[in-house]
């Protein structure tokens, strides 16, 4: 069930569009930072919500990199891999992680702490390599700084 | 030199406040322009010969003259800033937005009068988390001194401001996808015409510019077309923001005249190669746009002159490849992100970009066979302009059919020896 406040963040949101519609992905958003990520259980509620279809919101969440419809971790690193990160030793950092983690992309660490995924430009390009936890930038990444990064998130 | 678009930046601080963006001026071009009909804003941007920064530099004054104005135009029109920025290699508008964001929104309402829109989105990608809190801010505050909502300053002019934060996709950033994005659907392209000047948003007429483009409206209501223009070295009017990435000393972003060489920002500013290292190629705007090399390094950044070079000036952001990165593999990382991206709309580009990023990989592991490169050249004519929707798979075959053109030798060694010989 859509709890009051998810219920009372989705209508605020929608008053800032022409058609209840158009508050789909944010809706999915609004329920995954409670929930983590959209079951299809939740799916379904927002989309009654809305009053759309499962389907039809589904095609809209899979369309979107940052909308979850599988479980993550209680934390998600994103790393970037696109250019200027690649040059600047992107793959020394994300081997480290691989092996730190235990995980490659797409997966989470066994602990249920870690979901590790790669991401496009962060537009940090002039500081790269770079990463996100949660909703921390970290720049001019290299692998002995990981260690103490991963520490901040238990 | 005057550097309109940074002049309020203090790195590492909070943007200034918008009382502080008063006291240095701000919202008195807004001021200004609600004193003189819409047309007539319309047409100092036309003169001031403003480029769109998103990339394609189309002339700003001429794209908003395009949207139907006056008592019978379709209502409500929209003005969406772009603020989506997920090229490779392209970190200009986050600095702006973070750094300075009420010249965003004082420039947005002064593009929503130009036109007569009523709405207006601020489209930004979820990661920008810094910039969403601030640019929030900034609109709360803009609302409370009356910059925003109903009848702006006494003026008569009703606009209502919202942040919108994607959930994510590098076509959002495409004009018509972002609209599709905005209108909660799955980001696609759509046929062109109608242009979203008529026919946008929920149908309605819709200018979309990017972030640096709307940060250079108020200072050219504010100082004028000729000002403006005399701030540039060429033709295209005004300051750009310019960035090196790469193994460069000094990577990071300037804002200098347009149509500064090449040379110069490369050696001045970032302070050349780093040592050890030295320059192989370039993409002088972001990841879809051609490489250049040595021979080009006098270019003037400017549109026209790097277009005339074969090369585009996109957003201006260079990416620099130095002679100890493997071309091919730069190429591949490049492809790696097209073809992940790729919205699947048009058959070449759903089924070519993943069957060129699997060349490529193969070719970079030692597993190339004779006949890719020619393959891959027949990839990049079968995805030309006007084969595809829209301009992501374009894009892509910038890089790589400028890459077999300048490093055909590297993509050739490659195939000869099995290996990639960058790699130990
Ligand atoms: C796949 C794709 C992604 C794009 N992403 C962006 C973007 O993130 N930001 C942007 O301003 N323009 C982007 N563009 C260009 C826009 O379609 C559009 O030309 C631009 O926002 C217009 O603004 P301007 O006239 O101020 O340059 C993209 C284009 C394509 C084809
Ligand atoms: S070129 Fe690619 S991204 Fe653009 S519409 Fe076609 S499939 Fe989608
Ligand atoms: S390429 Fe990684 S932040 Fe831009």
């Amino acid at each position: 069930m859509l709890s009051e406040e998810e219920r009372a963040e989705i209508e605020e949101e929608a008053t800032k569009y022409k058609y209840r519609k158009a508050v789909g992905p944010e809706a999915l958003k609004i329920v995954q930072k409670n929930r983590r990520w959209i079951s299809d259980e939740t799916l379904k509620e927002v989309a009654a919500f809305l009053g759309m279809t499962a389907d039809e919101l589904d095609s809209v969440a899979t369309c979107y990199n940052l909308i979850f419809r599988r479980p993550v971790g209680r934390h998600v690193i994103f790393i970037c891999d696109s250019v200027s990160c690649w040059i600047m030793g992107y793959e020394d950092v994300r081997d480290y992680l691989f092996q730190r983690l235990g995980v490659s992309f797409g997966q989470t660490t066994s602990d249920g702490r870690f979901t590790l995924l790669p991401i496009a430009c962060l537009g940090a390009c002039d500081e790269a390599p770079a990463m996100i936890v949660d909703e921390q930038l970290y720049t001019m990444l290299d692998a002995a700084q990981i260690d103490a990064i991963l520490e901040r998130y238990q | 030199m005057d550097k309109p678009l940074t002049q309020n930046f203090r790195i590492e601080e909070e943007p200034p406040s918008i009382q502080e963006y008063e006291k240095s001026g701000g919202y008195m071009a807004l001021r200004k322009a609600l004193e003189i009909p819409p047309q007539d804003v319309q047409r100092l941007v036309k003169e001031s010969n403003l480029r769109g920064r998103g990339g394609a530099g189309f002339q700003t004054g001429m794209k908003w003259s395009f949207v139907p104005m006056g008592p019978d135009a379709p209502r409500p029109k929209y003005y969406v800033v772009n603020a989506d920025e997920m090229e490779p290699g392209t970190f200009k508008d986050r600095y702006l937005l973070e750094n300075d964001p009420h010249q965003i929104i004082e420039g947005a309402i002064i593009g929503a009068y130009a036109i007569e829109a009523e709405f207006s989105y601020i489209f930004l990608r979820w990661e920008y988390r810094r910039a969403a809190r601030r640019i929030e801010k900034a609109i709360a505050e803009a609302y409370q001194r009356g910059y925003l909502g109903k009848n702006i300053l006494k003026s008569g002019m009703n606009l209502e401001m919202h942040l919108h934060v994607s959930a994510g996709r590098y076509m959002c950033g495409e004009e018509f996808g972002l609209l599709d994005a905005l209108e909660g659907r799955r980001a696609h392209p759509r046929a062109k015409p109608p242009f979203p000047q008529v026919c946008g948003l929920w149908g309605r007429p819709t200018v979309v510019n990017n972030v640096e483009t709307v940060a250079n409206i108020r200072h050219i209501i504010m100082n004028g077309p000729e000002w403006y223009r005399g701030l540039s070295l060429s033709g295209d009017g005004g300051t750009k923001l310019f960035g090196v990435s790469g193994k460069v000393r000094r990577p990071g972003l300037w804002e200098l005249p347009m149509g500064i060489s090449l040379e110069e920002l490369l050696v001045e500013h970032a302070g050349g190669m780093q040592e050890g290292y030295r320059l192989k190629g370039l993409l002088p705007g972001g990841a879809s746009t051609d490489f250049l090399t040595h021979e080009h390094l006098q270019v003037k950044l400017d549109f026209d002159s790097v277009q005339q070079i074969g090369s585009r000036l996109g957003t201006g952001t260079v990416v620099v490849l130095d002679d100890k990165t493997c071309p091919v593999g730069m190429v591949h990382n490049l492809m790696e992100f097209f073809a992940r991206e790729s919205c699947g709309w048009c058959t070449p580009c759903r089924e070519g970009l993943p069957w060129i990023e699997k060349t490529m990989a193969a070719i970079e592991n030692g597993n190339g066979k004779p006949g890719d490169i020619e393959m891959l050249e027949e990839q990049t004519r079968l995805m030309a302009p006007g084969n595809t929707f829209c301009a992501l798979a374009p894009g892509a075959m910038e890089p790589l059919q400028s890459a077999i053109k300048h490093f055909r030798d590297d993509f050739e060694r490659h195939i000869s020896e099995r290996r990639c010989p960058w790699r130990k």
